[in-house]
């Protein structure tokens, strides 16, 4: 089963190194990571995702959790959180399929971001399942090429509950 | 106003960081990168450098500095090749969780990267193999990566940590401050068990019928042996120890079953495969422990204490984890056991088994084996020198023979390995004992690994005893070539290539001897241990056949074990 971990890492010199060599040298999957900075600028976050049974995701997270410039380990999997990827696709076109190309994206609320007497590239955005529903639908055209930025997820903020509003009367009259 | 501090030089601050960590001996050699931290060197008094013949040698001393006194062992070596030949030590200390920081001397910050002369990239090389190292990229972080590398090496499970220092870097100037703590937000390792899983696991033990502990070496890096044995003889506990934690317990004490796995004791691997209650302590449940990982230790309820959350559920899954340190955990578990379990019934099945089947010493034809040898210094020492094994047979004949008595006694090579290891790891321990004897025990083949560090031992006139257990082989491959591979005894035998061992070692100045005589062994031991003004080297050639018995073949039940072979052969 495929899991999506969160990692808070030290900003610093070879922190994603000793992560990709601890997958490596472990033998552990890695389907995407991606890693940017965060509001902290001593602290990056890691996005990766990883498949194995329970066993090895444990081992993956306390692994993680072993390394010393990691500061938090979250498997966001199972948990409500925002999942984004995303991906630009070079597409083929001939005379006739450039309306149908931009119709997919539309669909798929995607954005044509280049274009040549050829090509025309797709910037798309969303859950890696969306992502891949798209290059599954434009490979009939053709690809050139796809550069996809790998998963990057956070976790839902906790939804307290939003008790309804109640109108005085004064109120009312303001409204009305 | 507040005064401002003197400048000093990255290299002051190095050697004033090593005096505030109190360490006593640095392992190292010299060379370009590192010239002006030698030139520091000259002058300073508050510790001792031992120079080694290679930096392999300086690595595994360090080690057997660490492991025979608990402290952290310190190595200095240049850049490119002197940081690429600690690389074996420094894989073998992780595997082994030993202390050490190794300092390498890097290239100038702005020539990294440019294929600079005695470059190489250690970082990227000894990253899988560290607990964590460090490049030091600017002077002023200097002294508090110094702090961190000590403070990480020692605490949690401990390992080895390096320090990449480049040439500027060293000669650059800053104010000195060493912190009193460090913080490191990435790095908390938990000491205290929990307290609820600590009561959980004194109320299975005080129901147990058939309990048993596992102890590993994390018992005596916490140095928890004194807990170990309140908990063993109070409760009348049966004790097992794997390759690292010999000497944990006393393995002349009734309660001690010796060895687990691979070659351990017939009884001991009896028990694991029928206790109900199994208390792992600082052990990691390596597979030359399990064996077939799915039929180990099947009835048992199974304890882990360790102070590494990954060791647990790593290869067997357990029923009751405790992350902690092993001593602070062994205190609370002995305070919790106000009942007693009987065990008399168990006891009498596992007496049953050491009857069924003992170790034997085969064949009376008057020609020297191994295991007679490991008996006569058990006897000569009353289990209470400090062996230094290598790796093979004689590793495996000393783990089953030699009645270890105390902690921190027994150094060798478990998780990696390492042929060579003995030696240069024996000079460590003897800079770090000096109350009791000192003793290297290598075959041939391992020996010649690293005999030029024999000359380091006559340099400092260190008494150790280097013993050559010599077969003329590369004796544990060729028992799995006799088992395992059709009797290819494929490049394994040394009988028409080695050197002569006794002219050597007195060519680097040992008292040299030599013998394939059983009657000689305890005169030729009196004599080595009369000599205490330098080194001293015995060569004992033992036949060549013997093979490790019992065992249990890789992949197989550790309850299946082959106890004798089953053709045997004509000795030759």
């Amino acid at each position: 089963m495929k899991h999506t971990i969160s990692v808070l890492v030290e900003n610093r010199f070879g922190a994603f190194n000793r992560v990709a060599t601890m997958f490596s040298g472990r033998g552990f999957n890695v389907h995407s990571i991606s890693i940017g900075e965060t509001e902290d600028q001593d602290i990056s976050r890691m996005t990766l995702v990883t498949s194995g049974d329970d066993q090895i995701i444990e081992q993956v997270v306390k692994q993680l959790n072993r390394l010393i410039d990691t500061i938090k380990v979250v498997d966001l999997t199972g948990q409500p959180r925002v999942e984004r990827e995303l991906a630009l696709i070079t597409v083929f076109y001939q005379k006739g399929t450039r309306p149908e190309l931009t119709n997919i994206c539309d669909i798929f609320r995607g954005k044509i971001v280049d274009i040549n007497n050829r090509t025309l590239t797709l910037e798309i955005t969303g859950p890696p399942d969306k992502i891949d529903a798209v290059i599954n639908v434009v490979t009939q055209y053709g690809i050139k090429e796809i550069a996809r930025s790998g998963t990057v997820a956070l976790k839902r903020g906790e939804q307290s509950k939003i008790q309804p509003k109640i109108f005085t009367t004064k109120e009312k009259d303001k409204v009305s | 106003m507040k005064e401002s501090r003197q400048k000093i030089t990255g290299a002051d601050i190095f050697f004033e960081c090593l005096r505030k960590e109190k360490v006593e001996y640095v392992f190292g050699y010299p060379g370009g990168a590192v010239l002006k931290l030698y030139e520091k060197l000259y002058d300073v008094d508050f510790l001792e450098h031992i120079l080694t013949r290679h930096e392999q040698g300086a690595i595994h001393a360090a080690e057997g500095y660490a492991k025979a006194t608990g402290r952290v062992g310190v190595v200095l070596v240049t850049s490119g090749p002197g940081a690429t030949n600690t690389v074996t030590g420094i894989a073998d200390a992780y595997m082994d969780s030993i202390p050490v920081v190794i300092f390498t001397g890097q290239v100038p910050t702005k020539l990294i990267g440019n294929d600079a002369f005695q470059e190489a990239d250690i970082m990227g090389i000894t990253r899988p193999i560290t607990k964590h190292n460090f490049l030091v990229r600017d002077v002023k972080e200097l002294a508090e990566t110094i702090r961190k590398a000590f403070f990480i090496a020692s605490t949690g499970r401990p390992g080895p940590v390096l320090v990449d220092l480049p040439k500027d870097v060293i000669n650059s100037v800053c104010e000195f401050e060493y912190p009193e703590k460090v913080e490191i937000r990435g790095y908390k390792p938990t000491f205290i068990g929990h307290q609820n899983q600590i009561k959980k696991a004194a109320e299975m033990l005080k129901k147990a019928k058939r309990p048993l502990l596992y102890v590993g070496g994390g018992v005596i890096m916490s140095a928890g042996t004194r807990e170990l044995a309140l908990l063993a003889k109070e409760n009348n506990l049966p004790v097992t120890m794997t390759l690292q934690g010999l000497g944990a317990f006393p393995g002349t004490d009734p309660l001690s079953l010796g060895m687990l796995g691979m070659h351990g004791t017939y009884w001991a691997n009896q028990a694991v495969n029928s206790c109900d209650l199994l208390i792992a302590l600082g052990a990691r449940f390596d597979d030359r422990v399990t064996g077939k990982v799915e039929s180990f230790s099947t009835k048992s309820y199974k304890v882990h204490v360790d102070v590494d959350p990954t060791a647990i559920d790593k290869n067997v899954i357990v029923d009751l984890p405790i992350v902690g340190d092993v001593k602070h955990v062994l205190a609370e578990l002995v305070s919790e056991m106000d009942i007693h379990p009987d065990l008399q019934d168990w006891w009498k099945q596992i007496n049953h088994w050491r009857q069924e089947c003992p170790f034997e010493i085969d064949a009376h034809d008057g020609k020297l084996r191994t295991q007679f040898v490991i008996e006569k210094i058990s006897e000569k020492t009353r289990g209470e020198a400090v062996i230094v094994s290598d790796v093979g047979q004689h590793q495996m004949w000393i783990a089953q023979h030699y009645q270890f008595v105390h902690p921190r006694s027994h150094l060798t090579s478990g998780g990696l390995g390492t042929m060579g290891f003995s030696v240069p790891a024996s000079i460590g321990a003897a800079f770090g004992v000096k109350d009791r004897p000192i003793i290297s025990i290598s075959g041939d083949g391992g020996f010649q690994m690293n005999i030029q560090e024999l000359i380091t031992a006559v340099a400092y006139k260190l008494p150790i005893k280097f013993f050559v257990i010599n077969n003329s082989f590369l004796g544990m491959v060729r028992q799995w070539q006799e088992l395992f591979h059709a009797e290819k005894y494929s490049f394994t035998d040394l009988s028409k290539s080695n050197p002569n061992f006794r002219k050597v070692a007195e060519a680097f100045g040992l008292a040299a001897f030599s013998t394939d005589n059983p009657k000689e062994v305890e005169p030729l031991l009196d004599e080595a241990f009369a000599i205490n003004d330098r080194p001293v080297f015995i060569e004992f050639k033992v036949v060549k056949e013997d093979m490790v018995f019992p065992m249990v073949p890789a992949g197989a039940s550790i309850g299946d074990m082959m106890t004798k072979r089953l053709n045997p052969k004509t000795m030759v």
